[in-house]
């Protein structure tokens, strides 16, 4: 393989890796931009991968002949269902309930995982089948590729159209959400909701519906991460664990792209590349393999150190990042 | 405007935050809390297996508590959990957000092993010993100590600076283990010194894990000591109350914060090297297996309370236990253990509310109001 083919094949298993993690990335920025530090995205993540499976399953195992659309369209809205359900559970708690955030994100990262790993283990256990879970039908409707622009543009075409429709949704919607947060009345509100809400709420914005409506919306982009991993990268099969710790590498990005959800996109690119980058460089020892997986947690440390050493205004967390609201307490 | 329409406006309820709750109120709150959550976890495991739920609980302890093996590994866990709490606590305390307990205990668990490998044929078993302490020690404390730094001095999130630290020291004892893995290229250490035990906890009265479980209970009354009784544990209740204040007091708030840091991470790194020394005898990436993370919500829920601690950790150390065998009795993932767990602490988490904030409703206002 020529170094010009090795770097393109790099750069498509960069953004392949990316993908997930700009999901996460995108639905955490929307949900630190309402002052919700939801620690639970990685949980989150495994739920939507988890009620795609489940979704897509039941499809697949009751009807005779799937549909491949239907098999996509089913999937993906249970995935949605279950992360919103969960980042639900997670604003009841912290936004009307007052928990303490990161506690109550941990334990929901604990739940998430806990039940991704018990129905991945145990669905098929259900329906008195063996083996482990395969949705081939499903998982390669999620893989099919752009038509025209993935087989007659070369390697370029190789490169950058021959993903699933995922990967060029998670674009979509972290420009979206660039725009969004930065350009609509709507999106001035949720940031005036997690930088201070107690002029927001003397302005007239509800403060816990805005925190309410984002949390929620974040865990649904968020999931689609989980959903992405399970059904196009894995093509439909489920590995306990085998998300690891993507979450929280979401969680990294998000610092690392100065919650900016358009810087995002590349952060993610680029931290899906130092993710793999030990499997492209050839003639590493086994022990060099795991100090370069090292790189993208040693990235983030940096950036969070230099960003807080230059408080330069508009690189900062969210002023009220983790602290639940409560009107009496000004 | 007219005065029903006004009337209808006023919320159907409204919160208020309560003053002191009565202590037996508060504990009456959370007991009822955990019950709710144990019914809410028997009707889950229902659904889940169809099992009538008093049977599931018979299952769970008779899995937790069945025979003396089962006990003592009970215990051996618990104490597990209620070290790591026990360290995470003064750094909680004061409002530090360290979720980096998994990653150092890792690095104390790390020192102890290559001290094991490396040494063995070095020192004495007795001076052995103490290189391993003094090591594991010093390298929790470290990997403490760096995310305080920078909070200290830029007030850098440690929150996510201690959460990536986990992951770098995952990736050390990966490399570590890569480096000394046995058989070679395996990527794993094999249990270490299996013939000789140098290095190892001895048995005490025949039990393994007897001296693991003293040295924990000890660190609890210690800190229940520090955090009650200390000139230190009042400045740690001071900061974490509120900075201002500890400023206006005349404590030197970086000191604190880099201090009890310090002392978080180096009990991390004691509860790494007695997994090292006295649990596994060897060192994986996974060797702390969450228990980073749930002493976070255990030390929480036990209101940062030592000896409350106790109770709480053998409660999660219980579920998952006990999870533990209906799954392997029914075939399914043990992972039940893990939801179970979640499912408990996010009721307990959520009767702080109930403790903290009183809700009045529209009807009982008006009543007043006409009284």
């Amino acid at each position: 393989m020529g170094i010009f083919a090795k770097i393109m094949a790099f750069i498509a298993a960069a953004i392949v890796q990316g993908t997930p993690l700009l999901f996460g990335a995108t639905g955490e920025i929307i949900t630190e931009k309402s002052g919700n530090l939801n620690l639970g995205i990685p949980g989150i993540m495994y739920i939507g991968g988890i009620s795609g499976i489940i979704g897509g399953y039941l499809y697949e195992h009751f009807c005779a002949e799937p549909v491949p659309i239907l098999c996509v369209l089913i999937s993906l809205l249970a995935s949605v269902i279950g992360s919103t359900f969960i980042a639900f559970i997670y604003s009841f708690l912290t936004i009307t309930l007052k928990a303490n955030q990161n506690v109550v994100g941990l334990a929901l990262t604990t739940l998430g995982v806990g039940l991704g790993n018990f129905y991945g283990g145990s669905l098929l256990k259900f329906f008195d089948e063996s083996g482990s879970i395969s949705l081939f039908i499903t998982g390669n409707a999620y893989k099919t590729k752009i038509p025209f622009l993935s087989d007659h543009l070369g390697i370029v075409g190789e490169t950058f159209f021959s993903f699933g429709f995922l990967v060029y949704l998670a674009i979509i919607i972290a420009i979206l959400s660039q725009w969004f947060i930065n350009r609509t009345r709507l999106g001035l509100n949720l940031r005036a909701v997690g930088e201070n809400p107690a002029t927001a709420d003397a302005a007239g914005i509800n403060v816990a519906l805005y925190k309410y409506v984002a949390t929620c919306v974040g865990g649904a982009i968020a999931g689609l991460g989980g959903l992405y991993f399970v059904m196009d990268y894995t093509t439909g099969a489920w590995t306990n664990n085998g998300f690891g710790d993507r979450g929280w590498l979401a969680i990294a990005i998000v610092i690392f792209a100065l919650w900016k959800p358009r810087s995002a996109i590349f952060s993610s690119y680029i931290f899906g590349g130092l993710y793999i980058a030990s499997v492209f460089i050839s003639g590493l020892s086994g022990s060099t393999k795991e100090l370069i997986k090292m790189l993208p947690y040693l990235v983030t440390i940096a950036v969070l150190v230099f960003t807080s050493s230059r408080k330069k205004r508009e690189h900062q967390p969210p002023a009220a990042l983790g602290q639940s609201y409560f009107r009496e307490e000004r | 405007m007219a005065k029903p329409a006004s009337k209808s406006k006023e919320p159907l309820f409204h919160i208020v935050k309560r003053g002191a709750v009565p202590a037996w109120k508060a504990l009456l709150i959370r007991a009822g809390s955990i019950f709710a959550a144990l019914i809410a976890c028997g009707l889950l495991t229902f659904f889940l297996t169809g099992q009538n739920p008093i049977e599931v609980y018979i299952t769970m302890i008779e899995g937790a508590i069945g025979t003396p093996r089962r006990i003592w590994s009970l215990l051996q866990g618990i104490a597990l959990l209620l070290c790591v709490s026990i360290a995470v606590t003064p750094a909680f305390k004061m409002k530090f957000w360290n979720i980096g307990a998994e990653g150092q205990v890792l690095m104390g668990g790390l020192a102890a092993a290559l001290c094991m490998i490396t040494l063995t044929d070095v020192l004495s078993p007795p001076l052995l010993m103490v290189a391993m302490v003094v090591s594991s020690i010093v390298c929790g404390a470290i990997w403490g100590l760096v995310p305080a730094f920078f909070k200290a001095h830029w007030n850098t999130n440690e929150t996510l600076f201690t959460l990536m630290m986990n992951y770098i020291a995952m990736q050390i004892v990966k490399y570590f283990a890569y480096k000394y893995s046995v058989p070679k290229g395996t990527g794993s250490i094999n249990i270490i010194n299996n013939i000789n035990h140098e290095g190892w906890f001895p048995s005490i009265l025949g039990q393994e894990y007897l001296l693991n479980i003293l040295i924990v209970l000890a660190l609890t009354v210690f800190m229940y000591i520090y955090l009650k009784h200390s000139k230190h544990g009042y400045e740690i209740s001071v900061v974490g109350e509120s900075e201002n204040t500890a400023r206006y007091i005349g404590i030197n708030v970086k000191k604190v914060i880099i201090r009890t840091v310090l002392i978080s991470g180096a009990l991390c790194g004691i509860m790494g090297w007695i997994l090292a020394a006295g649990t596994d005898h060897s060192i994986t990436s996974s060797a702390v297996g969450g228990n980073g993370f749930t002493a976070i919500m255990v030390s929480w829920m036990s209101k940062f309370n030592p000896i409350t601690m106790i109770f709480s950790s053998l409660l999660v150390c219980f579920l998952q236990k006990g999870a533990g065998e209906i799954a392997s009795n029914l075939g399914l993932n043990s992972s039940v253990g893990e939801v179970l767990t979640g499912i408990m602490i996010l009721f307990i988490i959520s009767s702080d509310f109930f403790v903290n904030y009183q809700i009045h409703f529209r009807k009982n206002e008006r009543k007043e109001k006409d009284a």
